[in-house]
């Protein structure tokens, strides 16, 4: 659509700006302060530079968080967009079934992400839990509190139950919007059913997969309450993610310049990700769209 | 021709080949449709074991929890909602939580609906910045402002407010709706906007007896996802209130870290933390396929 010039839009814009600013720009400013101060009490504070940043890189602690979050966020990405789609590809297209399966399918969005560890949480424990008690009857003694392994299969899992839903509604809406002429034609080309998937489905896919991905790591690259409720972060740190290392730090020991700065750190990290990714999908959708053209 | 009756050996051979292809087809199709349904099947069963094991827990004693391991309750008992709700301290956690929802999903539409409309409609000064920035605040984690949220409705006196917790949430359901909304308003072709102005309608009127009723259903995707996002967070409500607007969230992670666990009324408590989702995501039923893609399919 060609817009219009015009910078009166400003004030159609304004209210909004004015809200945003006030929860997003002067509490960025402050912790921007803090990074760069020492800060004892209200009045005592030294000018400290790049310090704390140098402290935080540095911290062996804060880097391990930041791998095991980047494993966490890969896998969960690796297993959810691939069930997505093929949840996505079975769901039903019309009538009641199609409403129910709906229903069903977005219910684990719409819990509160700390109730979805309670869940978990009864669901796998080794004396309450359906999961826990299941597992221990096969032979395996299976204990998130104790074995690293398991509460990682443990929080993956629960992810997975949580936020496959999002990637296949997506595709689903996706799927939805192919008019039924391509399916015509590719049954009268004698398509094979991968072909209809690779040439017919997929590329129709890419948009909402954009918007899917996306989503998926900046929440996975955030998560704090589900694990925060499952295992606590542990068995020791196995399962400390970035958010709970940076709540521990700021509110727990008010350590408020380093924590300012491995906010900021922690920040430009999942800027830069998600640019990454977005730029690379964009390129790689418009060499596929001028290579159809020629 | 097929129909016809056969006269040579080989049209005979070809026509009962042809058939038994046909049979193989259907027979094929039936199989195919039986193995989705299988491992759709599959799949809501993984979805929905976790929830059903929830509701077992919830009609259970916690003597029946911890004593003995049974896939439905024995003692069928209700005690555990009943304590909900008679007790003040966990029933105005939902009160509390749907109201700050309720004032977030006012706020962030109502600021959103003429941001979105600027940025579907006109180029300005700034604009493709403008938006990338609010994208960036989608993607800020919420732990990286806690500290400065704390301290900044500390100091304005609004800390265990619902309006501090609404406005909070506007952090990222602000730009959310903008995103959402700027797709459905581009769908709508420019000629409308041109035509009312030309039969002369103010911009006010127009927008509203005109634009907002022709993308309703976009609202109405919108006002799902905002309700969503705030009904799900913990982190923010929990750290910007105390005791008056102490959302139900943090009222149930309070009780389960405490030692003793009162697992029934845990249980309890998140199957009520489920049911406004499930009455939530009924009105929209029909629209989620589209509104999942934000509009842009």
């Amino acid at each position: 659509m060609n817009k219009v010039y015009n910078n009166r839009a400003w004030f159609l814009i304004l209210p909004m700006l004015m809200l945003v600013a006030f929860s997003a720009i002067i509490p960025l400013m402050t912790v921007v302060n803090y990074s760069v101060q020492d800060v004892f009490d209200a009045n005592t504070r030294f000018f400290t530079g790049t310090e704390w940043f140098e402290v935080m890189l540095n911290d062996p602690a804060l880097q391990a968080a930041l791998l095991r979050q980047f494993a966490f966020s890969f896998t969960i990405l690796a297993i959810e967009v691939p069930l997505g789609i093929g949840i996505a590809l079975l769901m039903p297209k019309r009538g009641w079934q199609a409403s129910a399966v709906l229903i069903l399918i977005t219910l684990p969005l719409l819990i509160p992400w700390n109730v979805v560890g309670s869940i978990w949480q009864l669901f796998t424990r080794g004396d309450i839990g359906l999961m826990g008690v299941g597992i221990r009857e096969l032979g395996y003694a299976y204990n998130i509190t104790r074995n690293p392994a398991d509460a990682w299969a443990t929080i993956i899992l629960m992810d997975v139950w949580h936020w496959t839903p999002l990637i296949a509604l997506l595709c689903y809406s996706g799927l939805r919007s192919i008019p039924d002429a391509y399916y015509q034609a590719a049954r009268i080309d004698r398509a094979s059913k991968w072909a209809v998937f690779r040439y017919i489905q997929l590329p129709k896919l890419t948009n909402v997969l954009v918007i899917g991905v996306l989503l998926r790591f900046m929440h996975s690259f955030m998560i704090y309450a589900e694990p925060f409720v499952l295992t606590g972060g542990g068995p020791g740190s196995s399962t400390t993610f970035l958010s709970q290392s940076l709540t521990t730090m700021a509110i727990g020991q008010q350590d408020l310049g380093p924590s300012a700065a491995f906010s900021l750190i922690y920040f430009l990290i999942i800027l830069l990700v998600c640019w990454v990714f977005y730029t690379a999908i964009m390129n790689s959708q418009k060499d596929n769209t001028t290579q159809g053209g020629a | 021709m097929t129909s016809s009756v056969p006269t040579t050996p080989e049209s005979v051979r070809k026509q009962a080949a042809e058939a038994a292809a046909l049979r193989r087809k259907r027979a094929r199709n039936v199989t195919t449709r039986w193995r989705r349904r299988t491992l759709l099947g599959l799949y809501l069963v993984f979805v929905m074991l976790p929830i059903y094991w929830l509701l077992n827990l919830s009609f259970q004693t916690n003597s029946e929890i911890l004593g003995s391991f049974s896939f439905w309750p024995q003692n069928f008992t209700v005690a555990n909602y009943a304590r909900i709700f008679t007790d003040a301290n966990w029933y105005m956690g939902y009160v509390n939580s749907l109201a700050y929802v309720l004032m977030n999903m006012l706020i962030s539409i109502s600021v959103a609906l003429p941001a979105a409309y600027a940025f579907s409609r006109f180029r300005f000064i700034g604009d493709k910045h403008l938006f990338f920035w609010l994208l960036t605040n989608l993607m800020a984690p919420p732990a990286v402002f806690l500290l400065p949220y704390f301290q900044l409705y500390y100091s304005v006196g609004l800390f265990d407010t619902h309006i501090a917790v609404a406005l909070a949430h506007c952090l990222f359901n602000i730009p959310l709706a903008i995103w959402i909304l700027e797709g459905f308003m581009s769908s709508v072709p420019k000629e409308v906007d041109e035509t009312a102005y030309i039969d002369g309608y103010s911009f006010p009127r127009f927008f509203v007896t005109i634009f907002l009723p022709m993308i309703r259903s976009g609202i109405g995707v919108t006002l799902f996802f905002l309700f969503m996002f705030s009904w799900v967070e913990l982190l923010l409500s929990r750290t910007l209130t105390a005791t008056n607007a102490q959302p139900i969230a943090s009222i149930m992670t309070r009780t389960s870290t405490a030692s003793g666990i009162d697992w029934g009324t845990l249980a309890a408590a998140g199957v009520l933390t489920i049911i406004p989702g499930i009455v939530v995501v009924y009105f929209v039923r029909n629209h989620i396929a589209k509104g999942f893609a934000l509009g842009r399919t």
